[in-house]
């Protein structure tokens, strides 16, 4: 039973992820006054299909100035690590590939070792632009994801779990992007500089860096940064749907809809984000996370610890 | 003309006194800017006098080229001269030009360098050394600048073919093909740059030519210190195309498509910076209409340019939108300029003494719909671009410089007028009857990125406002004047009599003769001032066409205002400067 778990969902999340593409495509093109991709399949659908055949057939180029074994390993660190990550991700109450009863924990440990790839890629390129982007890409993770951890630990007072379903359950009554608003907000923010999408895109920066850490990545090697990138974006929205919106919660429709549905909304957000934001300097986004970020979300700890504290009387 | 031979005196009067003794020589130009011949080993001082010393003093290099003189006939009352090296000042406060001429004689000859006067002279020198061999003693890098290092000779000299015809067949032996290759290696202590500080190795940057942040082919070598920029050299010349030396091929009339793809987000803009010089040279009065006809276009191509500017300005910030609202109302500028030109990057539509055409049916209510739609999404664009809190954070602060930094280095256009100094050329020597329009000069005070693009936002509307009034006060009357030299002339004045058609075939077959003379005709054109300084030598080519751009100027000054910024902001101060490759390289 768990084994077709594992594989639906890991089939299905690298589906989603590469769908998310298209749907990224086709969303911008939209709020951008322009049509995308339209003419693959019904709705440009099959647009990625194309993609992925042509990515498949590229040659798969190791520049010879490269650091071989990191190289290669750079793509398939952050891919490993997003999908590993949903595996305590609650889907619906019985369609979780493990029920740790550390599942957030797990979540966070996994995911940080995402930076592992934008290091090995940015390194073993040696290219200074990807060495450039590598540098950015390590201080802005490690950084985000401090304020990312810290974030989720007024959900676990309220939840008094680590475990994904329960804090789900723990929901039921009322969801906790309201009593964990600030949470909610920095975590989502967190969630984007970790992905490092725009406006926290600054590790590939087109306009600076090239492609910043993948630069001399290409044909499916440069593939898997790209769906890399896109699983994270849909573990984020899975995870801030989970921990602050009542996960698959919801009246009417079966469970699982409505985690599905709601992280689509949480990709869509993704993708308005970046039709409408640009970047920071480098300086001012680390100066925006410890200067403002953290400050908030040691707050946001000890008000809910205290609301909590005096609740429980 | 009266006020002007009046200052004309001044100046020459001034440099009699400050330098008795010193044989100086005034020379009659078409566009009577006081024009000096000046000894050699004087030039250095008189410059100095002119720009320190002087009341109301000439500040501003304008210009710095030279003039191949070995196969010109016409040069009455000029002293003997091989090579003329000139020298065009500007003074704001008297809103008035000088040019000081220096007489060379020998095939390579030589002349102090005025770098120690004139800051942005060093492009300026390099480009008459590239161009025509001329040395400039005591200059800090006298090195090719448009040229690549390996070439052999100098483009802009009568004796280079002005053909690739004439040029030989091409080959790349591998030895050269070797050599080549071996010339593009870097090499920090020929930039100029040291390879390490006391406890550390600088990082060295190649930046372009390809690169998506510097619009277009440039190279930037960058020495870095982490993120840090501690120096920063820029290398032009790759989209050198020697517009000058096709301008000495061409004839006055079948230049005009050239001059469109030297600024190529300009358009007519450009047109119109050499018809003027072209009609100021032959005497042509063009009439009403044609001026606000030329006038409705140029500002048209201004919006079309800055939205350009916009678009790619914010996507230098990693705003991804923007560029698509900006290029897609570009494109309803492109469909107004195509519905009445033909064309649209480059309609080559301005011809000497007026346009190709009348107006066509049906302009007015094209143009109207536009100056409906357009601010409207202006609006928007303040909403999402200017006021985004992180735009203004990338903005603030990076690559500022004052007015008196801004004249050093010849700094014209919304970049001088972000520095909080009013200076517009349609305002201070309207052309083309911008006297008669009502419009503001949006001024910002800072000189950072963000003021530049402030100002270039606000002349945007202005240029809409321009619009307006030509779209409301269209004159009727002539496209194009009824002048010998009119190219070509007016069809209708062709049918009916003869001496007309012969001027038609004249003009069409030759090309029209230009009197013997000189002149330029600096305009305020979408990055700067633009200008072109013609020498005519009564023939149907120019002698010597000079294009003095905005953006050369400009990119000469990057360097000064990156230093200690991190890599992110040159590329914002790269943006902001706004200019076009084929601007600078021409």
């Amino acid at each position: 039973m768990i084994v077709v778990v594992a594989l639906v969902v890991l089939l299905g999340v690298l589906a989603i992820g590469a769908w998310l593409i298209i749907l990224e495509r086709r969303l911008l093109a939209l709020w951008q006054d322009r049509y995308g991709p339209n003419r693959a399949g019904p709705f440009g659908l099959a647009q990625i299909v194309a993609d992925m055949v042509k990515i498949f057939f590229k040659e798969d180029w190791v520049p010879p100035f490269a650091d071989k074994v990191p190289f290669i390993l750079a793509p398939g660190v952050i891919i490993a690590t997003v999908l590993l990550s949903f595996a305590v991700v609650p889907f619906s109450p019985l369609f979780t590939v493990s029920r740790l009863n550390v599942g957030l924990l797990f979540f966070l440990g996994v995911s940080s070792l995402g930076v592992y790839s934008v290091i090995l890629g940015g390194w073993a390129s040696n290219s200074k632009y990807s060495l450039l982007g590598g540098i950015r890409g390590i201080v802005q993770m490690l950084s985000y994801e401090v304020f990312m951890g810290l974030s989720v630990v007024g959900v676990v007072m309220l939840a008094g779990s680590f475990d994904l379903s329960d804090i789900v359950r723990a929901q039921r009554g009322l969801w906790f992007f309201i009593p964990q608003i600030l949470g909610f907000v920095i975590f989502f923010i967190g969630g984007i500089a970790v992905t490092h999408r725009i406006p926290f895109d600054l590790p590939e920066a087109e306009n600076e860096l090239v492609a910043g850490f993948h630069t001399e990545y290409s044909g499916m090697k440069f593939g898997m940064f790209y769906v890399g990138e896109y699983v994270g974006v849909v573990l984020i929205s899975a995870m801030t749907v989970a921990l602050f919106f009542g996960g698959w919660l919801g009246p009417f429709l079966p469970p699982l809809v409505w985690f599905l549905l709601k992280t689509f909304l949480f990709m869509c957000v993704f993708i308005l984000v970046r039709a409408a934001l640009p970047r920071p300097r480098y300086d001012q986004l680390l100066a925006f996370g410890w200067k403002l970020l953290l400050p908030l979300s040691l707050a946001n700890i000890v008000l809910t610890a205290a609301i909590y504290l005096a609740a429980k009387g | 003309m009266k006020s002007d031979a009046l200052v004309f005196s001044d100046v020459a009067g001034d440099l009699a006194t400050r330098f008795p003794g010193v044989p100086l020589l005034a020379q009659q130009t078409r566009d009577d800017f006081p024009t000096i011949w000046v000894p050699r080993e004087s030039i250095v001082p008189v410059l100095g006098f002119l720009k320190n010393e002087a009341s109301q003093p000439f500040r501003l290099l304008f210009d710095l080229t030279a003039i191949d003189e070995r196969h010109r006939a016409h040069r009455e009352g000029q002293p003997e001269s091989d090579f003329t090296v000139v020298y065009h000042l500007m003074s704001f406060e008297r809103n008035q030009d000088v040019r000081l001429k220096v007489a060379l004689s020998g095939d390579y000859p030589r002349i102090p360098s005025c770098v120690s006067v004139f800051p942005n002279a060093n492009w300026y020198e390099r480009e008459v050394w590239d161009m025509f061999g001329v040395s400039f003693e005591g200059h800090p890098h006298l090195k090719r600048i448009l040229m690549p290092a390996t070439w052999s000779g100098h483009p802009l000299r009568k004796e280079h073919p002005a053909r690739a015809t004439e040029m030989g067949q091409f080959t790349l032996p591998d030895a050269r093909e070797v050599a080549e290759q071996e010339a593009l290696r870097f090499d920090p202590a020929e930039w100029g740059m040291k390879e390490r500080s006391e406890d550390s190795d600088y990082m060295f940057l190649n930046m372009g030519p390809h690169h998506p942040g510097t619009h277009g082919l440039l190279r930037i070598a960058l020495q870095l210190d982490g993120e840090e920029i501690v120096d920063c050299v820029p290398e032009i010349g790759f989209h050198h195309r020697g517009a000058e030396k096709m301008a000495e091929r061409q004839t006055y009339h079948t230049f005009i498509p050239y001059t469109d793809r030297i600024d190529y987000l300009g358009g007519v803009m450009n047109n119109l910076a050499y018809v003027l010089a072209v009609e100021r040279l032959a005497g042509i009065r063009v009439p009403e209409r044609a001026e606000v006809i030329r006038v409705m276009l140029a500002e048209f191509f201004r919006i079309s340019s800055h939205l350009v500017w916009y678009g790619t300005f914010a996507q230098d910030t990693g705003m991804m939108s923007p560029t698509f609202y900006m290029f897609n109302d570009r494109e309803r500028v492109f469909r107004i300029v195509q519905s009445i030109t033909g064309g649209r990057m480059h309609p080559s539509w301005f011809r000497i003494g007026g346009v190709a055409q009348d107006l066509p049916r049906g302009w007015d209510t094209l143009v109207r719909e536009f100056l409906d739609y357009m601010p409207k999404r202006l609006a928007e664009y303040d909403k999402s671009v200017m006021k985004n809190s992180i735009f203004k954070a990338r903005g603030r602060d990076v690559g500022v410089y004052t007015t008196e930094e801004a004249i050093e280095w010849g700094v014209t256009g919304a970049g001088l007028r972000a520095t909080g100094y009013e200076w517009d050329f349609r305002k201070k020597r309207p052309y083309s009857g911008y006297e008669r329009f009502e419009f503001d000069v949006p001024i910002a005070t800072h000189g950072d990125s963000y003021d530049r693009a402030r100002v270039r936002v606000e002349e945007i509307r202005q240029s809409l406002r321009i619009i307006e009034q030509c779209l409301n006060n269209m004159p009727a009357g002539d496209y194009k004047a009824d002048h010998p030299l009119s190219t070509p002339p007016r069809k209708e004045r062709t049918m009916r009599d003869i001496e007309t058609l012969i001027s038609h075939f004249v003009g069409v077959a030759w090309g029209p003769v230009m009197p013997a003379g000189e002149a330029c005709f600096p305009i305020e054109a979408t990055k700067g001032c633009n200008s072109y300084y013609i020498v005519s030598d009564e023939n149907t080519n120019s002698y010597r066409t000079r294009i003095r751009t905005p953006s050369f100027a400009h990119l000469q000054m990057v360097p000064q205002i990156s230093r200690g910024l991190l890599v992110a902001d040159l590329i914002i101060v790269l943006g902001s400067v706004d200019f076009v490759l084929a601007d600078v390289d021409r």
